[in-house]
């Protein structure tokens, strides 16, 4: 079941091989959705149903696929998941899905999901190919609730919505820093995360 | 079978796509049921809004929906009521309503639990990318600013989404619209501006200047085609009386 190549394909993407650390894909959902917690972490939980059940999908297909159409196919699928995370989050989480807005139909053009079907499902058994999707979806995730974390923090003074700043701390001068909920302050947290990342792992620093 | 062969392509993108239309088909029609309510109870929300009133829990939304708004009306021009049937006003889309050249005047009639009455006006304009949306509650001497809720669909978080924010509709509670016996729109101003027309104004959303502007228009706009209904409640005599309504006077 969890043979060493399988534990690396779920275990890599979590760290040494992390798709937004690393490979630096998925940036501009990561950019966009991170303003507050709670839709980070929908998101996430999205692209790992969506990015698993695309990797078994192809990967069960893998052998009939015709070379040429297969980017079609993979979208094909890709899509049609992704519209069904959509339905299903406007049915049961509707204030969520009105916060992701575009983002939820974003997902198809989430090049960790189309990198990680041409690269590994297409080649791989579905186990295999089913542990690499949770493992690259919950690699960004993890990045996502990390920033989402600190400028929801910084930014709203809130987490999940609940307050967590106490009040004195604004009766005496603090102020939520409102640069935090803009776009730019997600890639600079994210830049921070990386250079930390990179710190703690010499063999990913290029010479 | 040759998987490179121009029949097995084609066939192979024909199934596939027959395939996950079907599925897609039938999850749709699943759960269109259970999202058109969540977007009706949604609405209903946001109408309670306006007279800050929220649910207790969302199984309650539409019981107290009811309790609490009496009456929906679509109106005429000259304040007349055209439409007291059940839901008319409710069912109104004001993103397609506010394009008509004619276009209808839905109002809702609310009743507190201290039995006064309050009219609600839908609001719908433009932000900065995208649609905001609101409804504002009138007293029933047709003057004053009893509430107000905006919504938006995108707007910069922090900056003109902050109209969504109580703080900022808090401030239109009592705002008189005839300050000086016509109708004059609540301006939106950056703070220390005045203005010049002599009506009553609210502070802007600082960085949300676009934003503002959208507010202040979209509430000109919008409850401009009112003015007819508005001077109605203020003479003395309330006017709006359905077949099947109680007429109330002042």
């Amino acid at each position: 079941m969890l043979s060493k190549r399988n534990k690396e394909a779920f275990f890599n993407p979590l760290s040494k091989d992390n798709p937004v650390l690393v490979q630096i894909l998925g940036i501009c959902s990561t950019l966009a959705v991170t303003a507050k917690l709670e839709p980070a972490i929908v998101m996430g939980i999205s692209v790992i149903a969506v990015m698993a059940i695309s990797n078994v999908v192809i990967s069960l297909l893998r052998n009939t696929i015709p070379t040429s159409i297969r980017i079609i196919v993979q979208l094909v699928v890709v899509a049609a998941l992704v519209i069904i995370v959509q339905q299903v989050l406007r049915a049961y989480a509707y204030d969520v899905s009105l916060q992701l807005s575009v983002f939820i139909g974003l997902i198809i053009t989430n090049c960790i999901l189309m990198g990680r079907l041409e690269a590994f499902a297409l080649s791989n058994k579905p186990w295999p190919a089913f542990l690499d999707g949770i493992g690259n979806g919950l690699g960004y995730m993890i990045i996502l609730v990390i920033v989402a974390f600190f400028r929801e923090l910084l930014g709203s003074g809130t987490l999940l919505g609940f307050q967590v700043i106490p009040q004195w701390c604004y009766d005496h001068g603090y102020m939520n820093n409102g640069l935090m909920i803009l776009p730019p302050m997600a890639l600079i947290t994210v830049g921070c995360i990386i250079w930390v990342h990179r710190s703690r792992n010499k063999e990913l620093q290029e010479k | 079978m040759n998987k490179n062969s121009n029949i097995y392509q084609i066939l192979y993108a024909a199934v596939m796509v027959l395939i996950v239309g079907t599925v897609l088909a039938f999850i749709y029609m699943a759960l269109k049921p259970k999202q058109d309510d969540n977007v009706a109870n949604d609405k209903r929300k946001q109408i309670l809004s306006a007279v800050h009133m929220t649910p207790a829990s969302d199984d309650v939304i539409e019981e107290t929906f009811n309790k609490y708004i009496i009456a929906g009306y679509l109106l005429n021009k000259d304040g007349s009521v055209a439409d007291s049937a059940q839901n008319v006003a409710f069912e109104i889309d004001m993103k397609n309503n506010i394009k008509l050249k004619e276009r209808d005047l839905p109002l809702f009639k609310c009743k507190l639990d201290d039995g006064s009455i309050k009219y609600i006006v839908p609001v719908y304009g433009a932000g900065l990318w995208g649609p905001i949306w609101g409804y504002v509650a009138v007293n029933d001497n047709g003057t004053d600013i009893y509430g107000a809720y905006f919504s938006h669909e995108g707007e910069t978080p922090g900056l003109g989404a902050e109209i969504a924010n109580p703080n900022f509709q808090e401030q239109f509670k009592g705002k008189n619209i005839y300050p000086d016996g016509e109708f004059k729109s609540i301006s939106v101003m950056k703070a220390g501006q005045k203005p010049t027309d002599g009506s009553e104004y609210v502070n802007a959303i600082s960085g949300g200047t676009i934003t503002s502007r959208g507010v202040q228009a979209m509430l000109s706009e919008c409850m401009m085609p009112y003015d007819a209904f508005f001077k109605k409640l203020q003479s003395e005599t309330n006017l709006i009386c359905g077949t099947d309504l109680e007429c109330e006077t002042k």
